[in-house]
């Protein structure tokens, strides 16, 4: 839940009645590589935050599961060190790396001291470049993913999140975890995970940002240090995903006091003219905080939940708009109830200008807020670049919140609610709740 | 290496490292008792403010476990000049961030917005101090919330139950024995009557702590808090901080939690185990490298014991909490591969304890960690909100500025002698409780 709610954040860029002292600026390498960079000497350190898109969704038919064993390596073992050495050395330089899997990339977060520049990055170019996918590394990691798979298989919110993504996205790659089954991870070998390698980490498809304490020059110096020596292409993107989720409700029964709820139908895309007012329009509805009227009804006059949400997902490959609800077992069912109502209420009124006002005060204002720190700054920069966004989006992003209109809403509302499409995976015990039956 | 979200719950308690930029604080004491606390950093245009309330849930009566967390809840409904839900609905029309938490020994609440707002952030703050003007109905409402959050959090989780068993047996005489969130039997019947005396002993100026960071000078935030805070008046009638006592704990305990929701069994083994305490820090900085050598990730003593020269565990970890106003805990937990039994998985752990009291500490690691420590003042300039709550967390656990000051000097100071003492202090069997997470038996 928190997971989508932060990927959003990331990807919009926001900007308010305080204006955050944000300067970017492009470094070009001379290898044609591009990062933006936000220069701030005050404090002795750099944050990196180098993305490779794609991600997960490259797994190769049959190898779900070997992109996120991969870059689960990535820090066990490069070069000429082991995973003990190469841990070690890491620590003896202060130095954090973090290497993450997605659906859409696979991201680095690297801190380092001024001091330790040229150290951090030849430790970071080995597990990029030259990771060694041990065997006895591999089959350590592996019982990590094993018993993470294991947890998810018993976990309320996962089953629920994997069945809700079975509904949206078929045969896609979206409609299974990227951590793969217990069988596909099993049957890895070392050769799939070079080969998950080779087809993620390419130069065709990174964003880099960098904040800190690091001048243009050092920073393509850098980049070239870093990346010259991967790929120029990886594996080809997966195709677009045609989302028709069916209207109904799936209930996962599950011995448990509380049950968890997802629901969603199809969304609305970054690149579409009327996404800010789809987000205004969610902000109102279920955006985060106490004042949606979802958090209203459902939790401040009825005490149904300890939380409700919802959400837009903009994929690389798929837009969906999501909820999510919690209650005992013998009330979701009248949690669920008013989460339709409210769907059809402001699917056929909207909202009303106070709402309207306040969701623009909140969403402006809060804008700056988000650039507190130089790794939050690298993510949102390289957030930008992923979404094609020009450099100068941070100085005009409030006004095109501002710019939205109360009939836009309106209308957008009617058109992206669709109360009678909702489907809700309902994963528990739920009292007068059951599964509709299939077409 | 990949994190096992079956611990997430567990791993929330690290206590990281250490932060102070002593250049940026400020702190003082405004008439009426209340401490003030400025972390200041002009980097961006935002101020988090926070008041912490030295109450939390080690503090309550008996029979009204959660009542400290009910209040938390109650303290967003109404005052006399302000309607239910209007601070957060302001907070949020100034494009600010607030909330709240609770923990044993404190309840503190936040507001994270642009630094021109903080004074009406002071103003509504300070106006739930002392106002708060509750209904029935809220009081119906808010409990089940509260009641679905220990759902949410508790009930559906049965690693959370599991460590709340071991927090029973652990605690033989004080309330940490008792969950944070309270038990469900008793949050059933909190009511009107246990809020509101909560909130008259303990919401006052002289038993609270304000700490803002951020971008505002500290004579500023002075004028600020003596305008807003520095009215109220101090409750002269606060109690002293007077809580049970731990008797000699001299039975080693074991329990067994099975539930049939648990996919990864595993094996945590807890002590009882010294805090930070005002002036005598020198223990818990010997414990805080204890856990980090042990349990502290790739290059960590059972990590190598567990992980690459035996192939037992699939993770293992140490933890400890120093800040703490009573005695806490020293955690260690081992998840064993699937061809392992709990109880191979508890003899390894043993077995490497007991290797390591004769290896000794490895000195090259002893230093890469204080290196870190070093490195993280820097990087801690870049997150001045978190210097913040390490003071906040700190001075209502009993700790003092000048303890939150020197601890860096403290853990700089510690040998690798020191950590094997306070290991062999700690790791009294007596004092512990071994517990293993299972499934449910399958019976024919």
């Amino acid at each position: 839940m928190m997971r989508f709610l932060l990927s959003i954040c990331v990807v919009f860029g926001l900007a308010g009645t305080v204006h955050a002292e944000v300067d970017i600026r492009e470094v070009k390498s001379d290898a044609g590589l591009t990062a933006w960079l936000v220069e701030d000497h005050s404090i002795p350190f750099v944050a990196l935050e180098i993305r490779f898109r794609g991600g997960a969704s490259l797994d190769a038919p049959g190898k779900r599961g070997a992109i996120n064993l991969m870059t689960g390596l990535l820090e066990e073992g490069a070069g000429d060190m082991d995973a003990r050495a190469f841990a070690r050395a890491t620590e003896a330089l202060a130095t954090t790396f973090g290497f993450d899997i997605s659906d859409d990339s696979l991201s680095v977060s690297a801190r380092f001291l001024t001091e330790n520049k040229e150290a951090s990055v030849d430790l970071l170019r080995a597990a990029l470049q030259t990771p060694r996918f041990d065997q006895d590394a591999i089959d350590r990691v592996r019982q990590q993913v094993l018993s993470n798979i294991r947890s998810d298989a018993k976990d309320p919110n996962e089953i629920a999140s994997r069945t809700f993504d079975v509904v949206a996205f078929g045969d896609h790659p979206y409609a299974s975890s990227l951590n793969g089954t217990e069988e596909s991870v099993a049957a890895l070998t070392r050769d799939d995970l070079i080969a998950a390698h080779r087809a993620v980490l390419a130069r065709d498809r990174i964003y880099i940002g960098a904040v800190g304490d690091i001048t243009p020059e050092q920073l393509s110096a850098l980049m070239d240090d870093l990346f010259a020596g991967l790929p120029e292409t990886g594996a080809a993107m997966p195709s677009p995903v045609d989302v028709a989720i069916e209207s109904g409700v799936t209930v996962v029964p599950f011995d448990t006091p509380q049950s968890v709820a997802i629901f969603g139908h199809a969304g609305i895309s970054q690149d579409d003219p009327d996404y800010f007012t789809a987000l205004v329009l969610n902000q109102v509805l279920g955006g985060g905080g106490f004042e949606s009227r979802l958090m209203d009804e459902v939790r401040e006059k009825r005490g149904l939940t300890y939380g409700v949400y919802s959400y837009l997902l903009p994929k690389d490959h798929a837009d969906i708009y999501l909820g999510s609800v919690s209650s005992a077992n013998d009330r979701i069912a009248a949690a669920i109830e008013v989460i339709r109502d409210e769907w059809a209420k402001a699917a056929a009124e909207g909202v009303t200008q106070a709402e309207l006002d306040d969701a623009k005060t909140y969403m402006t204002g809060a804008y700056p807020l988000r650039f507190d720190g130089n790794g939050p700054i690298a993510r949102i920069m390289v957030g930008m670049q992923m979404l094609g966004l020009p450099i100068d989006y941070i100085a005009t992003r409030n006004d095109r919140v501002e710019a939205v209109t109360l009939a836009e809403v309106k209308r957008v509302a009617a058109e992206l609610l669709d109360p009678e499409g909702l489907h809700f995976v309902v994963v528990g015990q739920p009292a007068g709740l059951e599964s509709t039956p299939a077409n | 290496m990949i994190r096992l979200p079956v611990l997430a719950t567990l791993l929330a308690f690290l206590p990281g490292l250490p932060v102070v930029a002593d250049e940026a604080v400020t702190t003082f004491e405004l008439e009426n008792g209340m401490q003030v606390v400025v972390v200041e950093d002009h980097r961006a245009p935002v101020v988090q403010h926070m008041v912490w309330y030295r109450a939390g849930s080690a503090d309550e009566p008996k029979g009204s476990s959660g009542v400290a967390h009910f209040l938390e809840h109650l303290l967003f409904k109404a005052t006399d000049t302000l309607e239910s839900g209007e601070l957060s609905a302001t907070v949020a029309r100034n494009g600010g961030r607030d909330n709240a938490f609770t923990s044993y020994d404190y309840t503190a609440y936040f507001q994270r917005v642009a630094a021109d707002r903080l004074e009406l952030m002071m103003r509504m703050e300070s106006d739930r101090m002392r106002n708060i003007r509750l209904t029935e109905e809220n009081i119906l409402t808010e409990r089940d919330v509260i009641i679905e959050e220990r759902n949410q959090r508790t009930e559906n989780n049965p690693s959370a139950l599991f460590g709340e068993q071991i927090s029973a047996a652990q605690y033989l005489n004080h309330r940490y024995g008792v969950p944070i969130i309270g038990w469900m039997h008793e949050m059933q019947t909190l009511d009107m009557e246990d809020a509101l005396a909560f909130y008259e002993i303990f919401y006052s100026p002289n038993n609270a702590i304000l700490v803002v960071s951020g971008a505002v000078p500290p004579e500023e935030a002075r004028r600020l808090a003596e305008k807003y805070y520095g009215v109220i008046p101090a409750n002269p009638d606060l109690p002293d901080r007077l809580r049970t006592e731990e008797p000699p704990q001299n039975a080693e305990r074991r329990l067994i939690f099975r539930d049939a929701r648990v996919a990864q069994p595993y094996v945590r083994r807890s002590y009882l185990a010294p805090e930070r305490d005002p002036g005598a820090q020198e223990t818990a900085a010997a414990l805080t490298f204890l856990a980090e050598i042990l349990g502290g990730g790739t290059t960590s003593y059972l990590t190598d014991a567990l992980q690459f020269d035996t192939q037992i565990a699939t993770y293992s970890a140490a933890f400890y909490r120093g800040v703490s106003l009573d005695d806490t805990t020293f955690n260690l937990i081992v998840v064993p591969r699937p061809d392992v039994s709990l109880q191979e998985a508890e003899d390894a752990m043993d077995a490497a304890l007991a290797q390591f009291m004769i290896d000794g500490v490895d000195q090259e690691q002893l230093d890469r960690i204080k290196l870190q420590i070093r490195a993280d003042q820097i990087y801690a300039r870049d997150d001045v909100d978190r210097i913040a709550n390490r003071y906040g967390q700190a001075l209502s656990a009993g700790l003092t500025v000048e303890d939150v000051q020197a601890w860096p000097d403290i853990l700089e100071a510690v040998s690798a002698e020191d950590i094997l003492q306070a290991a062999r202090e700690v790791f009294d069997i007596r004092a512990s409780v071994t517990g293993w997470l299972m499934r449910e038996e399958v019976t024919q």
